[in-house]
């Protein structure tokens, strides 16, 4: 902002307008950084709604003057709007989105991750952490430490963020109090970070860019002053050399392998490996464009050759001959997942692990991170914004190290194969031991593969009780009620097997037995496929439903008594059958002609009688969603 | 040894690039001859080296840009080796839109958003790659580095994906294509420090010279050509100035600026102390038109 009238149109008596002229200097502030080499820094910052994030990046981009004129005026004298939003998003109220905001100073560039502190917070929040050196945790003075900051605070430690300053904002507002500050710093301490703390005012500029007379008894930095004296993140700067191949070009009859230094350095002449074949070379050329360089760097793009001829092509890893990394295809992993649709243990997800792709199968994690608590609670699956901890295994293997060491070699995307959408980001923790074999065990598709895989326990509902008892109509409804809530079930009844399957077979009680021997085998194999399967048949002796139940696994078979009078059921005689057993025109007929025998100990019984079909069917479905038959 | 912030930016933008190229069937880089498009192509050259980049260029063409825009154009193409597809809007050649008889906003839908889908669509090109920078606008803030558009290549917030680390998906199913932007990170001023630190060459337009301008609307144009006509009032007169942004001629505000070199523009970015899009008349349609622009596919 310069003297030269370009000046924001202050409101009298608006905070901040005020405040932006006190500050103002009297020629214009420190240009962004004129020429001249600088470092980068990445930040990421974090903090609830209305702690004055924005207003506190507004401050930055006008104190270091990266913000220009025509925009500062645009947003009068609340400089937290140089950060709004899209036009959609602000009608409709919400940020859900990592925002990327530059500014600079004579020496250094930032580049900093606004992620919004609400909504998808988790997902965002892990977004911009990926790509941060430092965070900046802010905390609004009146309120302290909260349960969003101990959460942001706990993403960025996950995501491999080193450094931590704790803002403590709106200082203006508690009178510049010490104590306010001290009693938040060892809160925040509490939360075991090292960190830098700063009591600031965004809103008046209070310890952004200068120290604050405001707050003599504050004896460090000012935000600024601390940010342009951090150290750059030597991450995987100083490890054995590793870059993943992005590309390879030919020329000249001779191949270059083209990558970004992921860790380490590269010297001409050194020793290399190619990943994971293990095939050794050296480097004679690393360049960049037409230059030949004598060293790369990690963070460097460059395309090596090598003196020998050797395969090596995208997804391999060239690495130091004497510390290579590993290579495996099971690991373990924390699992962040970011997709409205669950997490479903035993899909196969497309893996993006650097320039490496591969198919991986998850399990079903071992446990989630309560990021409020961050306690280790029982997993049943993983929902947008979950996090996890699971083995999972690849259909290759992958050369990685573990995400702690370094980023580039341990973070991998999970990617839906149908949609394309990136439902997951994953960080290695190590890989699993050989003898663990994950892969082996699942790679025969087990009946509970395939039941993981459609998340659910399969079952056989068996419905049995006199014709007439509502077996059929409550199977239907059941079965209706269940498809609704996104089981994949079957119904097997006298129709749709009499007419098929078992069309050779009569009503003697030979034939009856083996009708029902059949429909159990059919529904063992359907059981094996993963399905609920639902069978309504009278299936009047106790010996053939056993034999079904002891075809099946424990706990598979649900029998379902429709228990209803004689009297009644004859009284409803729906199809006339009973009117006709009595006349002697069908023999053998249950209930008449022949004996009814009452299931005694069955899972579920229904007083016909008494219930309506509807009541009935929410009781199997409640029997159903009890915790032990939810399935996986 | 600690890298600078142009390293850093270089090796990133050059990361992207090679991404591009080994994740996509037919990838293509949009030149427009403007200082972005430079340090695009440049960076694109140094990803590569010593072969040739393994794509084309394509300038979706108005038929209105400045005359030096074309001839860089055709220049630069030339010494790197690469194919350089020209694509006008044959409907609007036809009918001879223009931004002085329909206005900014048509001539723009029509030769640069429709012209840049038809040439995607008759190429078959399923990922472009585009100077566009985070800090032009407010609403780029949010932008991926791999930008996912739809079929029909409409961009829908709610689907693009979350960008970790260095990790770009570019999967698509058929009919959809990326809009890939390495130069994300990059800020205006970042810009004009790679060109000085590399030696690229920009157009000679952004610097300070005598050139025949007239004022309309309190915009200083250049009278680049005869299609421009003094209006009532109007005089055409020799003025110092240079361009900040490099589009239409009609359509680029000049400035009145003395800075011949690249020093000289940083200074006076310094105490001129506008934002870029200023001088882009194309902006002043409403307050989010880029926005709803990007949403109907301009670049
Ligand atoms: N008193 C005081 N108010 C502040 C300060 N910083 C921000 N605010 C106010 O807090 C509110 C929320 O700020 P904003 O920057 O929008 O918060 P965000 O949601 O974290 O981006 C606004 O009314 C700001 O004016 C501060 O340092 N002191």
């Amino acid at each position: 902002m310069g003297g030269d009238g370009h000046v924001a149109p202050a409101q009298a008596g608006a905070p901040g307008g005020e405040e932006l002229r006190r500050l103002s200097p009297a020629g214009a502030p420190a240009f962004a950084g004129a020429t001249g080499e600088k470092t980068l820094l990445r930040l990421i910052t974090c903090g609830s709604v209305d702690d004055g994030k924005s207003t506190l990046l507004g401050r930055l981009l006008f104190e270091t003057g990266s913000a220009f004129d025509d925009e500062l005026a645009a947003c009068g004298d609340d400089l937290s709007r140089l950060v709004d939003g899209l036009e959609a998003e602000r009608e409709q109220g919400i940020t859900i989105d990592v925002a990327y905001r530059f500014f600079a100073t004579a020496t250094r560039k930032y580049i900093v991750a606004d992620a919004p502190g609400h909504e998808q917070y988790t997902r965002n929040l892990v977004t911009g952490a990926s790509t941060a050196e430092l965070a900046l945790v802010l905390v609004d003075a009146r309120k302290g430490v909260l349960t969003q900051t101990r959460r942001h605070s706990y993403l960025c430690r996950l995501l491999g963020v080193s450094r931590f300053v704790l803002l403590v904002n709106k200082m203006d507002a508690v009178g510049y109090d010490r104590a306010v500050f001290e009693r938040i710093v060892t809160d925040y301490a509490a939360l075991g970070e090292s960190f830098t703390a700063i009591p600031v005012s965004a809103l008046s500029g209070d310890n952004v860019a200068a120290r604050s007379p405001a707050m003599a008894w504050y004896e460090g930095p000012s935000l600024l002053e601390h940010l342009e004296a951090v150290e750059p993140e030597a991450e995987g700067g100083d490890g054995p050399f590793a870059m993943q191949v992005q590309w390879v070009s030919r020329h000249d009859g001779r191949r270059g392998f083209a990558g970004m230094v992921a860790r380490g350095s590269v010297r001409l002449g050194d020793r290399v490996q190619v990943m994971p074949a293990g095939t050794r070379a050296t480097v004679d050329r690393i360049g960049l464009g037409d230059a030949g360089l004598d060293e790369a760097v990690q963070g460097q793009s460059v395309m090596l050759s090598f003196a020998q001829e050797v395969d090596c092509s995208r997804g391999d890893v060239v690495a130091s001959a004497a510390y290579p990394p590993g290579v495996a295809d099971q690991f373990e992993a924390v699992i962040v997942w970011m997709a409205q649709e669950e997490l479903v243990a035993g899909r196969q997800y497309a893996l993006k692990l650097g320039t490496q792709n591969a198919l991986a199968t998850v399990h079903t994690p071992k446990y989630e991170i309560d990021v409020d608590t961050l306690e280790q609670v029982p997993a049943h699956g993983l929902r947008l914004n979950g996090i996890g901890v699971a083995n999972m295994w690849t259909d290759r293997p992958l050369v990685f190290e573990a995400y702690e060491d370094v980023r580039d070699l341990g973070g991998f995307l999970l990617i839906d194969r149908v949609s394309n959408e990136t439902v997951g980001a994953g960080l290695i923790r190590h890989a699993l031991r050989r003898s663990q074999n994950l892969h082996a065990q699942m790679l025969d598709v087990t009946p509970e593969a395939r039941a993981a895989i459609k998340g659910q326990k399969p079952l056989l509902l068996w419905f049995t009780g006199l014709s007439g008892a509502g077996k059929s109509t409550i199977a239907n409804l059941v079965e209706g009620k269940l498809h609704a809530a996104g089981r994949h079930t079957f119904l097997l009844d006298g129709d749709n097997v009499r007419l098929g399957l078992n069309r050779d077979l009569g009503f003697s009680d030979a034939d009856r037995a083996e009708n029902i021997r059949r429909v159990g085998e059919t529904a063992r194999l359907m059981l094996d496929a993963g399905l609920i399967v639902l069978a309504a048949f009278i299936s009047p002796f106790r010996a053939e439903r056993r034999m079904v139940r002891e075809m099946l696994g424990e706990g598979e078979f649900v029998e379902i008594f429709v228990d209803v009078p004689l009297a009644l059921a004859e009284e409803r005689d729906p199809k006339g059958l009973y009117a006709k057993a009595r006349d002697g025109r069908i023999p053998n007929f249950t209930g008449i002609g022949s004996p009814y025998e009452t299931p005694e100990a069955p899972e579920i019984r229904i007083d016909s009688a008494a219930m309506t079909i509807e009541e009935a069917a929410d009781e199997i479905v409640r029997f159903l969603t009890s915790p032990s038959l939810r399935g996986a | 040894m600690t890298l600078t912030h142009l390293q850093r930016l270089e090796a990133e933008a050059i990361h992207i690039m090679r991404e591009a190229a080994a994740e996509f069937e037919r990838p293509v880089m949009l030149y427009s001859a403007g200082k972005d498009s430079s340090v695009l192509l440049h960076l694109a050259k140094l990803a590569f080296a010593p072969a040739r980049p393994p794509f084309p260029l394509l300038h979706v063409d108005t038929t209105w840009k400045f005359k030096a825009m074309y001839a860089l154009r055709d220049r630069a193409a030339a010494e790197a080796g690469m194919e350089l597809i020209v694509h006008r809007n044959p409907e609007a050649e036809e009918r001879g839109i223009n931004p002085l008889d329909h206005g900014s906003a048509l001539h723009t839908q029509m030769w640069k958003t429709d012209g840049l889908k038809q040439a995607l669509d008759r190429h078959g090109l399923d990922a472009a790659i585009g100077g566009a920078r985070r800090d032009e606008e407010r609403v780029r803030a949010k932008e991926r580095i791999f930008s996912f558009r739809s079929a029909g290549h409409r961009w829908d917030p709610k689907r693009q994906r979350p960008e970790l680390w260095r990790l770009y998906n570019g999967r698509k199913a058929k009919g959809e294509s990326f809009r890939i932007f390495p130069l994300s990170n990059w800020t205006e001023l970042d810009v004009w420090q790679y060109v000085e630190a590399r030696g690229i060459e920009v157009s000679e337009l952004y610097f300070a010279a005598p050139r025949p301008v007239l004022e309309r609307d309190g915009n200083l144009l250049m009278v680049d050509d005869e299609r421009l006509k003094p209006g009532p009032g109007e005089e055409v007169r020799e003025r110092w100035v240079r361009f900040r942004t490099l589009g239409c001629y009609p359509l680029s505000g000049a400035i009145e600026s003395r800075a011949a070199d690249i020093p000289g523009l940083i200074a006076e970015m310094r105490t001129g102390r506008q934002s870029e899009r200023q001088g882009r008349l194309i902006d002043r349609d409403g307050t989010a038109s880029m926005e709803r622009k990007k949403r109907e596919g301009y670049f």
